[in-house]
């Protein structure tokens, strides 16, 4: 497991908090998908409320995509239930599941020789949409491919075709839209312009299931996380996340190491733990029930103790840490 | 069942056809080669050949001209699915609300519709060229009303066979080639009552034509049926055939 590092104590979504979801717009229970004796997924049970972005996050081959098939009528489950937008996962249902939702694959699969317009007219009259043209013009507007709409789709970057896959997604307004691997295979820029466009998703209050193993990608996206790796391994916001799986650390860093530093840390009852921190002369690594507690107490202790303090940080776990530590827990028990 | 989805899918499939060169060349150059032989077999027939002779050449002619439908709807046929699956198109497709019969009928009218477009021009330029062109009584014999309307009537019924059949070698096969070329041969049985007809084993009659159409007609639906069954979106999608019990629609 890579070094936690240190990190700047906020980000841009540190104070992101769910809103009030209201009803599921899935609910999932003990779903199980074997093909012969291989155990695809293992009874996965989560819900995700509506309006909400959810992240569904696990190593190739964890069978998220099954996941995704599963609750896009595609595949059928060996076992296990699930609900999606409203609808019981039966064979009875397909259809008008598939009618609320819409999923875009890790290929757009774009008609090439097709023009842009001409695919989504078509996908338009597979969801039965009677004057398409508005709506079509609207989904085009809402990925920024007006300017495209005639040309050909064999013509396009893969970003532009990704985004006219994600104009195709929109076209029905979906209760639940299925975005697996969104991003994948895309450049920075690319990257950046469907992020905005799940952000744009989000404000507009459409769920959004989001398969990645992209970890910063479901970090700046989602509001609540589920990792997978066959079974469910964890679920919940990323701070909740952190907080479960790590103790809370504080950083310190003075401009020279500390002539006493057991005299200095361990008086103290807010630090439940301390050690220097590996190759770092001058910090320590402290345990703390409660940083913003323990910080200024620390920072006087410091003081008392004629140290230069340079600075005083909660050591801040990526969801990549968290990431790593359920998987990494999967990959040793396997090799057992 | 919907029809606008099945016209969607029909409306894709062709503006699809259209721009794709190897259909367009296949359709293209596959029919003439039907036309040629026959219409110069039947050019080179002589003015004072007897009936028999004029009656022999016209059956494997026409027979001929009845392989056209059989051979042109599995180039198409064959890469509805297949093609979809190659170019990564089929699970966004799957994922719409289409349904199985849905999205195979509009395959299947999108193959019907260039096939007997295709095999009835090839004919009409036949019949035409042969009328003006050979011995009165071969152009009387090939514009001989039954054999109007034989041409007529299994044009369409031999190219629904051959488009089933096109659909399941590409819903079971790994590779649009194999799939066109299994298709192709697998069509040539429906031409064998034909054939029995073509070479006066059976004796061409009205009421044989049209139990022969039925019997056509009723194997074009078992096939349909039978192709509906074998469409498994799990299995298209994973590779993987869903237990029955789990199967989705």
């Amino acid at each position: 497991m890579p070094s936690p590092g240190y990190r700047e104590p906020t980000s841009p979504h540190a104070d992101r908090r769910p809103r009030d979801h209201g009803e599921p717009a899935l609910v999932v229970r003990e779903l199980t998908k074997r093909f012969g004796d291989r155990v695809a997924v293992d009874a996965v049970s989560f819900s995700v409320g509506a309006g909400e972005v959810f992240g569904f996050l696990g190593p190739n081959g964890a069978g998220k995509t099954t996941t995704v098939r599963m609750l896009g009528t595609l595949v059928a489950p060996t076992s296990g239930s699930a609900v999606v937008a409203g609808l019981p996962v039966t064979e009875a249902n397909g259809v008008e599941i598939r009618q609320r939702i819409a999923v875009m694959t890790e290929n757009p699969g774009l008609y090439l020789r097709l023009t842009v317009t001409e695919n989504l007219e078509f996908f338009a009259g597979l969801y039965g949409i009677r004057q398409p043209h508005d709506r079509i013009a609207a989904a085009l507007a809402a990925v920024n491919l007006g300017s495209r709409a005639t040309d050909f789709c064999g013509s396009l970057s893969k970003g532009l075709r990704q985004r006219v896959g994600l104009a195709r997604a929109l076209l029905n307004d979906p209760a639940v839209l299925f975005l697996d691997e969104p991003t994948s295979g895309l450049d920075p820029v690319a990257t950046r312009e469907v992020h905005d466009l799940i952000d744009g998703l989000r404000e507009r209050g459409v769920t959004v299931f989001l398969t990645t193993h992209r970890l910063e990608e479901a970090e700046r996206l989602c509001d609540r996380v589920a990792i997978l790796n066959t079974s469910l391994r964890t679920i919940g916001r990323t701070d909740e996340l952190r907080e479960r799986l790590f103790r809370k650390t504080l950083l310190v860093t003075t401009a020279a190491p500390l002539p006493d530093a057991a005299r200095v840390f361990g008086s103290l009852r807010a630090v439940s733990r301390w050690q220097p921190s590996d190759g770092r002369p001058a910090s320590y690594e402290l345990v703390v029930s409660d940083a913003r507690l323990a910080a200024p107490a620390v920072a006087r202790a410091l003081v008392a103790a004629d140290a230069d303090i340079l600075s005083i940080a909660e050591e801040r776990h990526s969801l990549e840490d968290v990431y790593l530590e359920l998987v990494d827990d999967d990959v040793e028990a396997s090799a057992r | 069942m919907s029809v606008g989805r099945i016209a969607a899918v029909v409306r894709k499939e062709l503006r699809d056809y259209r721009r794709n060169r190897f259909t367009i060349t296949t359709t293209a150059i596959m029919p003439l080669i039907f036309l040629i032989s026959p219409t110069v077999t039947l050019l080179r027939v002589p003015a004072s050949a007897n009936a028999a002779v004029v009656d022999r050449s016209v059956g494997v002619t026409s027979l001929l001209l009845l392989v056209v439908p059989a051979v042109i709807p599995p180039i198409i046929a064959a890469y509805s699915v297949i093609g979809e699956r190659d170019q990564g198109t089929l699970e966004p497709f799957l994922t719409t609300p289409v349904r199985r019969d849905e999205l195979l009928l509009g395959k299947a009218a999108a193959a019907f519709l260039p096939s007997v477009t295709v095999a009835y021009a090839i004919y009409l330029v036949f019949a035409l060229v042969v009328r003006f062109g050979a011995a009165r009584a071969v152009g009387d014999a090939v514009l001989h009303t039954p054999q109007v309307l034989a041409q007529a009537l299994f044009t369409p019924l031999i190219a629904v066979w051959a488009i089933w059949v096109g659909i399941a070698m590409s819903v079971r096969a790994r590779d649009v080639r194999v799939a066109q070329q299994l298709a192709t041969l697998a069509s040539l049985p429906a031409l064998g009552f034909i054939a029995l007809i073509s070479f006066r084993v059976l004796t061409p009659s009205v009421p044989l034509a049209v139990w022969l159409a039925l019997a056509l007609l009723a194997l074009d639906t078992a096939a349909w049926r039978a192709v509906s069954r074998m469409f498994d979106r799990e299995r298209l999608v994973t590779g993987t055939r869903a237990r029955r019990s789990t199967r989705v629609s």
